[in-house]
Formats: C-alpha cells, structure tokens, sequence
C-alpha cells in the first residue's frame, strides 16, 4: 500500500488518478498509523513551502514524516514536496524538514516565474554507474520532456545526489536521489506516458 | 529549453462541451471525457476546461465532471468558471484540476487572488481576463461572461493581479473569440510585455498559421483553442509539426 500523503495542499486527486491508472493500491490520507504502516510515501505538491509547513506541522506529520525516512521507507517527493525535504526555502523564508542539506532558491532570470509548461530532463552521465539509478530512468531517454510548475528550485549542498538536471536560464536539479529518497521537481503525474514511466519505475524500486 | 503550449480548452456549460462566437451563439461540441481522453492521447501540452455560464447562473461548478474529466487525462488540467472563495478553489483541486482560473471572482473581490496564491502557491492560480478593445492601444476587462464591460484597462489589471499573486494569465479575446481569423496579436504582446507571468493567448484559431503568429509576433508563452480542434479542422500534432518547422520549440514525441 503506497500513501500519498494528505496535508491540505497539492493535487492529490490527480497523483490517485496516476496510480489507479498503473494500477497501483494507494490511498489517500493524514493518519499516522497508515503513514507508518505503507510501504512507500508520495508527498505531492502543489502549494507554497510556507504553508506546506504549517499544514505538516499543525498535522504533526513533520516528525513522522521524518521518522519514516530516517527508517528506510521508499519516499517519492513532488515538487513542493521535494523543496520541503531541504533544509530551508527561500519562498517565505521558512525552514523544512532538512533531511537533504541545501536551500531552495527563487528563480532569479529574466525568463517568465513561474516557469510552467514542458522542459527537458538531462540525466547525469554518472547515473549509468548505479544500477537503481538507471532502473529510475528504465525506458526514458535523457532529454524527455516533463511537465514543470516552480518559482523554486532546490539546490542540494551535495551536488552528487543530482541525477537529472533542467535548464530555466540557470541549470537546475529537476531529479535526485538519495539513499531511499526519490524527489522530482516536475510533475511526474501530469507529464503524460513519460510521467507514468517515471511512477512506474519508482514503484519498482520498492 | 521550455516549449510553447498547444491547449485545448473544453468551454461546458451544462455538462456539455460548447463553442460559441465571441461569447454567444453556442454550438454543442460533444462529451467532455471523450474529448479529454481525445486530446490526452494526442499530446495535448495541457486541458483547460472552463465552465462558462457559472458565473452568469449563479451557481457552483460542476465538480462531478471536472472529476470525470480529470480521471482521463495524465497531463495539466486547469478548471475555472464560478470560483469565488478558497474553499472553492480547494474543491476543484481536490477533484483532480491542477490549477485553477479565477475571473470575475477575482475582479469583484482581488483579495481572492491573494488568498489562493498564499494557500496554494502563484502557480496554482491563473487569472483569466476577457478582453476587448474599446478604442485605439485601449482594452478593457469584460466580466459576468464577457456581458459586463468593468471600464478597467486589462493591461492595468493584469499588472495589478500578478502583483497580488497571479502565476499565469489566460487571455481571452471576445473581438477575435470564435472567428477563427487569428488570435489578437496586438492584445498579447501588450499584456505578455508588461507581466512577468506566462501567457495563455485564446481566441480566434482559424488555421495553422496563427499559432505561428502568435508566438513570434504575440509572445505567447501557450496558444488554446477549442473549435478548430474539437471538429478535426486541424490536430495538435500537426500544428506542432508545422511550429517545429519554423523553429518554434514545442514538445514532440
């Protein structure tokens, strides 16, 4: 049973829709217990990191969340749901939940913010070297086209943890992972069969 | 390098799918998940889906189609049409829209655009003007469907709703809506000019080559259309095909 975590913010009907699809057992929810008891967590993200911390931890879903990861559990972030593992956001100037060192960034350019809409994903040559690396991007070339909708953009401290990387006037890390943490900056959910590929090799992983 | 949008957009009102002529005249375009499904498959960049006679009838929208509609797609779906408050908004994302379009809402009370874009974040919130020009270089927001003429200058308003959070702008028309002889060219680029948020340019497809235009000429950032696509006049992948052509960046499989 995967969870795609509740917290008052995000497009979780839509991240539901993707998995009913694939034809994946997931629900919906805020409990501690089910949070506890899935065998993969997806923290979507559609919200602002000022809010979305609140919401977590107003739920007390900060500390349990955290626990979780710190355990082992698979752990697929999106969007705003990969900017909140950082260490703090630049978007309200509040601090997350700093399980990936580094800080999240506004876009500072003078291409349109937010930027939204197809861009693509260079994967990093390294990730040839690792075997779960490469299952992630089974079936995708380097240079697909997702779908994107951030002011923000994460900038991990150790740039090893980037496997994918977008260009927006600066080169930014769109994918990365560490350890049992899978976090995207685009919207696997919504970037059609590509975007299901991606949730489809992530739940592989599990 | 970030495409440009090809959008189809599914105008409903009662249930159904309709297409009128700058904003009247209304002609029935079919099922909305059929057409959803339609255009997902065909690589549509994103679907916007607007329930036009909300507003008008004083009424909610109709969130068992939006969730209908949004069951089939596995791309961007942004609902509008009716959206007054939060809670509102938050319904229609709970139902599986991405993003959501405020216009006469947001016109009535700008706070609303403010509140959602605190809660939801900028790229959540599109605001949808319906325009039309009133006199030489001067357009105005027309709200309540386009019946109601604010005396406001779009462009004044665009300015405005970004800085109160707006992360998009989906730019309507009424001169050019439904009359398929090209988007208005002159209406976009002078709003696209003085916003820093991306522009949705909507009204008046009638061939290829206004999506052309519109990029190069209007800086769009996207171009929607519903009519040419719902009857088959043209699909996204040719129109793609015709914009990569001309070195316009646009997303292909």
């Amino acid at each position: 049973m995967i969870v795609i975590v509740d917290y008052g913010l995000g497009n979780l009907g839509s991240v539901k829709n993707t998995l009913d699809k694939l034809g994946v057992i997931s629900m919906i929810s805020k409990s501690k217990g089910d949070i506890e008891k899935a065998d993969a967590l997806i923290l979507p993200g559609v919200g602002s990191a000022k809010q979305g911390m609140e919401n977590l931890k107003t739920q007390c879903l900060d500390k349990v969340l955290i626990n979780e990861i710190k355990k082992g559990k698979p752990f697929l972030g999106i969007c705003l749901g990969m900017q909140l593992l950082f260490s703090e956001s630049e978007e309200g100037n509040v601090q997350c939940l700093n399980v990936i060192n580094g800080k999240v960034k506004k876009f500072d350019s003078g291409l349109k913010v937010p930027q939204i809409g197809w861009n693509e994903v260079k994967i990093s040559s390294f990730v040839k070297a690792s075997e779960d690396k490469q299952k992630l991007f089974e079936g995708i070339p380097s240079k697909s086209s997702f779908y994107f909708v951030n002011s923000y953009y994460c900038s991990p401290d150790d740039k090893s943890l980037i496997i994918g990387e977008t260009e927006y006037d600066v080169n930014f890390c769109s994918v990365l992972i560490k350890d049992n943490i899978v976090a995207t900056q685009f919207h696997p959910e919504k970037s059609g069969q590509i975007g299901q590929q991606f949730i489809k090799n992530f739940i592989k992983l599990i | 390098m970030i495409t440009k949008r090809i959008i189809p957009c599914l105008d409903m009102t009662e249930g159904k799918v309709v297409k009128g002529i700058q904003f009247i005249n209304f002609r029935d375009a079919g099922d909305p998940v059929v057409l959803a499904k339609k255009y997902d498959e065909q690589d549509a960049d994103e679907l916007v889906f607007l329930d036009i006679t909300a507003t008008t009838e004083n009424r909610n929208i109709l969130l068992d189609v939006v969730k209908r509609t949004a069951q089939n797609v596995s791309i961007p779906f942004s609902v509008g049409g009716g959206i007054r408050s939060v809670e509102d908004m938050r319904l229609v994302l709970e139902n599986g829209a991405d993003k959501v379009a405020v216009n006469t809402g947001a016109f009535n009370n700008p706070k609303l655009i403010t509140n959602c874009a605190n809660y939801f974040g900028s790229q959540c919130v599109i605001l949808s003007i319906d325009a039309r020009q009133v006199k030489k270089n001067r357009w105005n927001v027309f709200i309540n469907g386009g019946k109601t003429n604010t005396g406001i200058s779009a462009v004044e308003w665009a300015k405005k709703a970004t800085l109160l959070g707006a992360g998009e702008i989906l730019l309507t028309s009424i001169d050019t809506d439904g009359m398929k002889k090209g988007f208005d060219v002159e209406l976009t680029k002078l709003i696209s000019k003085n916003v820093n948020v991306p522009i949705i340019a909507s009204g008046g497809a009638g061939k290829i080559d206004d999506f052309y235009e519109i990029f190069e000429k209007g800086s769009a950032d996207a171009a929607l259309a519903a009519s040419l696509f719902h009857f088959g006049d043209l699909t996204i992948k040719e129109v793609k095909n015709y914009l990569k052509d001309k070195n316009i960046p646009v997303r292909l499989i």
